[in-house]
């Protein structure tokens, strides 16, 4: 086990690897797409309260669930980056930038579609949307610090600190609907008891909610193939590797 | 059929809202594979030039 992770950390395995389970992965996405797909836009019922509008939380709670599990996976990532220099480690946490700001602002823009019809404005700044904005600047600002240092390895560690300074603003997303009085509603899948809502409802969330996990993982994983091309290009294997391209 | 397009009335939302995450799905997809094939064009032009240098 602890073999397989070693040489999972190596650029050229994680490579070889990768490239193996990107497939299989992107399989797994849209066939959990499809039944989400399915499932949220014909068998689910209209809400009693809010019609056919609220069929928009199954594209917009994966993607604000997924901004913040991200968000977790770049900064730990980076942290693990930080205190081991493990090069992998930062790719992951870089290749997690780009995808992460792109859910971000999904959820920020259907939030804001759906809020239209339903608050009648398409946007309040109201604790939940405001700091999931914010979350969308720490994004960018992770992205453009590291555009912005030439030495790679440089760039990861500084982004590393920005994106662990940020952490501190995920909790308070997530409890902002119970901290402070918001348009936003609270949660009702996270809740402790049975989770207050419909059954046919629940099931294409959930299922979207994997297939957004799933498609994280296939464009994280060619984010990170680029990056790892990039970073090794001076080696024999990458060499190898674009003779075979031409 | 046109009852589920319609979509009680907010089908310009509803439907605004997949379209949207459809494209921020697909440029996802489609950003990395391109800087993947541009990256190698790349490293193999630099490598043409380096042979030519070494002759």
């Amino acid at each position: 086990m602890l073999r397989f992770f070693h040489q999972l950390a190596s650029p050229k395995h994680f490579y070889r690897i990768s490239g193996k389970w990107i497939p299989w992965l992107g399989a797994a996405c849209l066939a959990f797409m499809l039944a989400g797909l399915y499932q949220g836009l014909l068998v689910a019922p209209t809400d009693y309260q809010q019609g056919d509008s609220y069929r928009i939380m199954f594209v917009h709670v994966p993607a604000a669930w997924m901004s913040l599990f991200i968000y977790m996976v770049m900064a730990i990532a980076g942290g693990i980056g930080l205190v081991w220099r493990i090069k992998l480690a930062e790719i992951m946490a870089i290749s997690s930038a780009h995808v992460g700001a792109s859910f971000t602002f999904l959820a920020l823009i259907t939030g804001s579609i759906w809020g239209k019809p339903m608050w009648g404005s398409w946007w309040v700044w109201d604790a939940r949307l405001t700091s999931e904005l914010i979350l969308l600047f720490l994004y960018l600002g992770v992205i453009a610090l590291y555009n912005a240092v030439e030495d790679r390895r440089t760039a990861a560690r500084a982004t590393s600190i920005l994106a662990l300074v940020g952490v501190v603003n995920i909790p308070i997303i997530h409890y902002s609907v119970e901290w402070w009085n918001t348009l936003h509603q609270g949660p009702t899948v996270t809740k402790f008891d049975a989770p207050s809502i419909d059954f046919r409802m629940l099931i294409p969330l959930l299922l979207m909610a994997i297939a957004f996990k799933l498609f994280y993982a296939v464009v994280v994983l060619l984010r990170a193939r680029v990056e790892v091309l990039q970073r090794e290009r001076n080696t024999s294997w990458v060499k190898a590797l674009v003779a075979e391209h031409e | 059929m046109n009852e589920f397009l319609h979509m009680g009335g907010y089908a310009s939302y509803v439907w605004s809202s997949y379209a949207i995450a459809l494209v921020v799905l697909l440029a996802n997809l489609v950003a990395p594979l391109r800087a993947r094939r541009k990256l190698l064009t790349r490293l193999a032009q630099r490598e043409k030039r380096a042979q030519r240098m070494k002759r």
